[in-house]
């Protein structure tokens, strides 16, 4: 607890004097610029893409400082989704409003396919505290028993990309089969109400729009703080140099399943905070292509910045509302030439062009000489860290090989 | 007046004649000033003295945009011709094309931009129920006005929407009726893609197949959105021998599955196959010559040969090109504009709810599939016709059904 | 079971082992060019679907020219060999503007390679419409071989078969027994040796790329005869090569061929039992909880890297 208190004391916490800056501009725009600018139809559009942000934060962690690219966190942003659909589903289907079923009191789409009572599964999500408590422990639980299989026997990189993209494939042709249990392809539509409370008026959109804010700062923080912490040093240490982290006696895995959970956790808020926006969930948001999509906007912001995921978030949405209105045609190219335009030329994306630039400003200099902190221990993309990833790609040998490329490297 | 002289006396009485000649032309229609706009448009719509503002919603983009390019281009065509008719009470349709990129959430934004920012009087548009059920929530919030256009599994009816396709009865019962009569069929094997559609409307089918017709269901199969591979499926119906195979196949599937059917010796001559899933769209990209022989069930065929489906057909390939193909929902969304017309012309007001109150009971004789009633459930009674495809990708109308009225919550199918 | 005759038994067995096969050698020919790209190279081609789809629509185009010429009978052999020249060259064009320069980044060719499969959507669809096409295919090439009345083997099927073994065989010569494949396996082995004893290994690494490419290219030209050409096929079959792919273990034609049977085999089995699409669920959930078991593959390479 002290060593928390001297932490944050230090202000090490938030990044040092830069850290403190960028996510006061943050706030800054988030919560002030944002809801003054513009009007409540957009900003719910913001406060849309603003929970995809919750999963490109968890790819920062995940990804940028951790090495592991998932493919696969659109089924965690779902499973928090759908968890919130239930529970907003059973709400609505009171027996009162389902009086015209032929067995009132359970979600239309059951009825339809001949259910006759609630599937066991759906019992806890009558209870709200039950229903927060799924949103967090399923993904985690599932995030564990993937990563435990996975990082156990050494698979990573692309087997990794791949596998959990698989999976993402796996969950959404169930979800679209088991139609009777999961409302199928057209998923959990028409959600109105939270604890009798509104949605869909314009002030539980404000108030929506807040919370989501709040949440995901909390969970950019959070970030923050795990990143600072010795585990954070180790997260880094492990994607540029694994075997040497496990040499120095360190469980390699343990680290993984645990940074993999926690990055399931903050991606099925976003996924819950979604569903409470837009008013429905659908399996469109568990498959391939959102979770690619997802990873672009992480790229964007730049990979390893926190702050810059929730810009880069904000941007390609921006970009692709903007563009598909104006120049439908013209939106895939400029998406695809986004990725490749990112990927080969920024990869550390806008918090690396920023990076690069503000150094130059010589009213930001101040903030610049400051204490060393993560995103310093840059050569993200050096040749010798890239040799030590595509060798974790390729999948680990025996010791005596890994000694050889380590040595190599 | 001493610039009164006969040269301008014939100057003004000309324009008197072409004045009056230019109102007995516009008087057929309705004139904007004798509709002022604020008696017509009470509730802050996008209606102005001369322009009305229409929603077209549909997917440009994405793996959808195969389907609803030409919903699209129906729907343009009937606003182009209903402008150069004078539009609707005077006011020439102004359309605000959004596209719905074959994303679910992205329809219910966009519905949301058109009737909040844009305040259109309606929208044509959606075209999966996965996008319709995204989006409905919207129109039923914002009190918006949709038409949607594609034949449909049914179960829903909202004061908001009018569905100008079949909803799943229409479709299937009397297709049914008639292969049951026609091919003497008893053993039938439904299969479909797994989705909600299909599995609603083999559910429909099963009831019909095994209460009313008294035959059995030898077999009920689903296919993964997008599986390519029929091997073991086809396999599994020889096996079983099935006097008609009922079919509800999409997308990249439908392909596959012609084209694997014929080549495994399963051809028209051999087997009878009604499907409900291919209209002259599909038949682009399946091939004319394995679909020969086989039959669809759907309100609507290119080659139908009364007048108002010639003329339609001409007006379609003269705007979109020669090679332009029009399909059932094709069709069904050339609709939604006449009856937006009809309805505001009817209620002489663009307020949704005057509109919504309108509509039921209308009578839409032009249209090009023949004559449709608009039922007071919002959806249309239509005619089911059987076509027995050619290899040239055009249907033989084998079979007309009598009016077949919709039921949306058909009591004993469910 | 027990309502059928053994003769109706027999007849659906030989008939389902064909559709086994046939299964068998799509996959194959799918997953062959990946498994050049990925499994010799580590980069992950994700826009290897689009690639098919130029030798489709090459295939598509050149059919409509042969109905003008009246070449129907023969013009596959035409497609084949243009799709696959029109995918190696745009693969060689690729490589060289793009994929060249993420070599040491093998996650984030994931990410360009999906870039460019947009891009490549999107100019089919400016290009060709949104609508599905068809190519016209040969009279030949319809309906089915008959060995005995009850018996169908769908010649497309066969056509498939033949086309996948050939290129097998090609792609076994040109990697097993050419001076080519031998630079790229040497640079595959040890890339600095490789580059110390002389092997261009820039021009080994375009010359690979562009073979794999092409070698979709070939696939997507065959699978015109047995599913759909759009402008967003290529994403039906991404993630089936994918899995072929890394379920035989990266790196090894052996390994590639064998995972290409056995998924076939099961999931060919299982969708005759099950309803199809619990089929395809079950063969990737298996494939899965084996790939999590057994991460390397089935055939893991043998190389030390």
């Amino acid at each position: 607890m002290n060593a928390i208190l001297s932490k944050l004391n230090s202000s090490e916490l938030l990044g040092g004097k830069k850290g403190v800056l960028g996510l006061a501009v943050l706030a800054a725009v988030i919560f002030i610029l944002l809801p003054l600018g513009v009007d409540i139809f957009r900003l719910n559009l913001v406060g849309k893409y603003l929970t995809y942000a919750f999963v490109a934060v968890s790819l920062v962690l995940l990804w940028g400082n951790g090495g592991i690219l998932s493919l696969g966190q659109g089924i965690f942003f779902g499973l928090g989704g759908y968890g919130m659909a239930m529970f907003m589903k059973l709400e609505a289907s009171d027996p009162v409003s389902t009086k015209i079923q032929t067995t009132p009191g359970i979600p239309d789409f059951m009825d339809w396919n001949q259910l006759t009572e609630l599937p066991w599964f759906w019992e806890p999500f009558n209870s709200l505290p039950l229903t927060i408590a799924a949103i967090l422990i399923i993904p985690a639980l599932f995030a564990y028993i993937i990563g435990f299989a996975m990082f156990k026997r050494r698979v990573g990189g692309v087997y990794f990309a791949i596998i959990t993209q698989a999976i993402a494939l796996i969950l959404s042709i169930l979800i679209v089969g088991q139609q009777g249990l999961t409302g199928g392809v057209n998923g959990i539509t028409d959600l109105k109400t939270m604890l009798g409370w509104d949605t869909r008026t314009d002030s539980a959109k404000y108030i929506l729009y807040y919370v989501n804010g709040i949440l995901l700062f909390g969970c950019i923080l959070l970030s923050r703080y795990i990143l600072t912490s010795k585990f954070g040093m180790l997260l880094l240490a492990m994607r540029d140099k694994e075997e040497r982290v496990r040499f120095s006696g360190y469980d390699v895995s343990d680290f993984k399943i645990f940074i993999f959970c926690v990055a399931a956790m903050i991606s099925a808020i976003g996924g819950a905070m979604f569903t409470l926006q837009v008013g429905f969930m659908s399996p469109s948001f568990v498959g391939i292509v959102p979770s690619i999509e997802m990873v672009i906007f992480c790229a964007v912001g730049g990979r390893i910045s926190l702050i810059g995921a929730v810009y880069g978030t904000l941007l390609v949405n921006y970009g692709k509302t903007f563009f598909s209105e104006t120049y439908p045609e013209l939106w895939l190219f400029l998406m695809g030439g986004l990725f490749m335009a990112v990927v080969m030329f920024f990869p550390n994306g806008l918090a690396g062009l920023w990076d690069q630039h503000a150094r130059k400003l010589k009213f930001m200099k101040r903030f610049y000489d400051d204490t060393p902190e993560p995103e310093r221990f840059e050569p993200t993309l050096s040749a010798a860290k890239d040799t030590a990833e595509a060798a974790v790609a390729k999948k680990e040998k025996p010791a005596k090989v890994a000694n050889m490329k380590g040595a190599k490297a | 007046m001493s610039t009164f002289n006969r040269r301008s006396f014939m100057k003004a009485s000309g324009a008197l004649v072409g004045a009056l000649l230019a109102v007995g032309v516009i008087s057929t229609h309705a004139l904007a000033a004798d509709f002022p706009t604020a008696k017509v448009n009470t509730t802050g719509l996008a209606v102005t003295d001369t322009t009305v503002k229409v929603g077209i919603l549909h997917s440009a983009t994405g793996t959808m945009a195969i389907s609803e390019t030409g919903s699209i281009q129906a729907e343009k065509l009937a606003i182009e011709q209903i402008n150069a008719m004078g539009g609707i009470l005077g006011r020439k349709i102004e359309v605000i094309q959004e596209d719905g990129a074959s994303d679910w959430p992205t329809f219910a934004e966009k519905s949301k931009k058109l009737l909040v920012k844009d305040k259109v009087a309606a929208v044509m548009g959606c075209w999966t129920s996965a996008s319709r059920k995204a989006a409905l929530p919207v129109f039923e919030k914002e009190n918006g006005l949709l038409f949607y256009p594609t034949f449909y599994e049914g179960l829903e009816q909202s004061k908001n929407v009018f569905y100008t396709g079949q909803e799943a009865t229409q479709q299937i019962l009397a297709g049914l009726d008639w292969i049951a009569k026609e091919k003497k069929a008893k053993t039938f094997y439904l299969i479909g893609s797994d989705y909600i559609w299909p599995r609603t409307s083999m559910k429909i089918a099963r009831k019909h197949i095994e209460r009313n017709l008294k035959g059995t269901v030898v077999g009920e199969e689903y296919i993964a959105l997008g599986d390519t591979q029929f091997g073991s499926v086809i396999n599994k119906i020889k096996l079983k021998k099935p006097d008609v195979i009922y079919a509800a196949v999409v997308g990249g599937s439908n392909v596959a599955w012609f084209k694997q059917l014929n080549a495994a010796g399963l051809n028209s001559a051999k087997q009878t196959m009604l499907t409900i899933s291919v209209t002259e769209d599909e038949v682009l990209g399946i091939g004319g010559e394995n679909l020969a022989g086989f039959y669809s069930a759907m309100k609507y065929f290119q080659s139908q040969t009364n007048p108002e489906n010639v003329k339609f057909v001409e007006a379609f390939k003269k705007r979109w090109g020669k090679d332009a193909v029009i399909g059932d929902v094709t069709q069904a969304a050339y609709l939604g504009p006449w009856l937006y017309k009809a309805a505001v012309e009817r209620a002489g007001s663009f307020d949704v709810d005057k509109v919504q109150a309108a509509l039921p009971g209308y009578v839409f004789k032009d249209a090009p599939e023949g004559p449709v009633t608009v039922e007071a459930n919002h959806h249309l009674t239509t005619k089911l016709r059987v076509g027995k495809w050619r290899k040239d990708g055009q249907a033989d109308v084998v079979y007309t059904s009598d009016y077949i009225k919709p039921d949306p919550f058909p009591k004993g199918y469910q | 079971m027990f309502d059928y005759s053994m003769a109706e038994i027999g007849n659906i067995v030989v008939m389902q082992g064909f559709s086994g096969l046939s299964m068998f050698t799509v996959l194959l020919l799918m997953a062959l060019g990946l498994a050049i790209i990925f499994g010799q190279m580590g980069v992950i081609n994700m826009a290897h679907g689009e690639f098919m789809a130029i030798g489709a629509y090459t295939t598509v185009m050149i059919s409509k020219l042969a109905a003008n010429y009246g070449f129907v009978n023969y013009y596959f052999i035409f497609a084949i060999l243009i799709a696959f020249m029109l995918a190696f060259a745009v693969g060689y064009f690729i490589e060289f503007i793009m994929i060249r320069h993420l070599y040491k980044r093998p996650l984030d060719t994931l990410l360009a390679t999906w870039g460019l499969s947009l891009v490549m959507q999107q100019i089919f669809r400016s290009t060709f419409g949104a609508k599905e096409v068809s190519a016209e295919l040969p009279e030949w090439m319809l309906g089915s071989f008959k060995p005995t009345p009850d018996i169908d083997i769908p010649i497309n099927g066969v056509f498939v078969m033949f086309l996948a073994i050939i290129v097998t065989a090609g792609v076994y010569l040109f990697m097993y027994r050419s001076r080519w494949g031998l630079r790229v396996r040497a640079t595959v082995q040890n890339r600095v040796m490789a580059g110390a004893v002389g092997i261009n290994t820039a021009k080994v690494d375009r010359m690979t790329f562009a073979l794999g490419c092409g070698i979709a290219g070939i696939a997507g030209a065959a699978f015109t005869t047995i599913a759909s050409t759009g402008p967003t096929t290529g994403t039906l079959y991404i993630v089936d090569s994918f899995m072929v792919v890394v379920f035989g273990g990266a790196a090894s034609l052996m390994g590639t061929i064998a995972s290409a049977f056995g998924i076939a085999q099961a999931q060919s089995i299982l969708q005759f039992f099950m309803t199809s699409s619990m089929g395809k669920v079950s063969t990737l959930l298996v494939i899965v909880g084996i790939l999590m078991m057994k991460p390397e593959g089935l055939f893991a390479s043998k190389l030390r890297k």
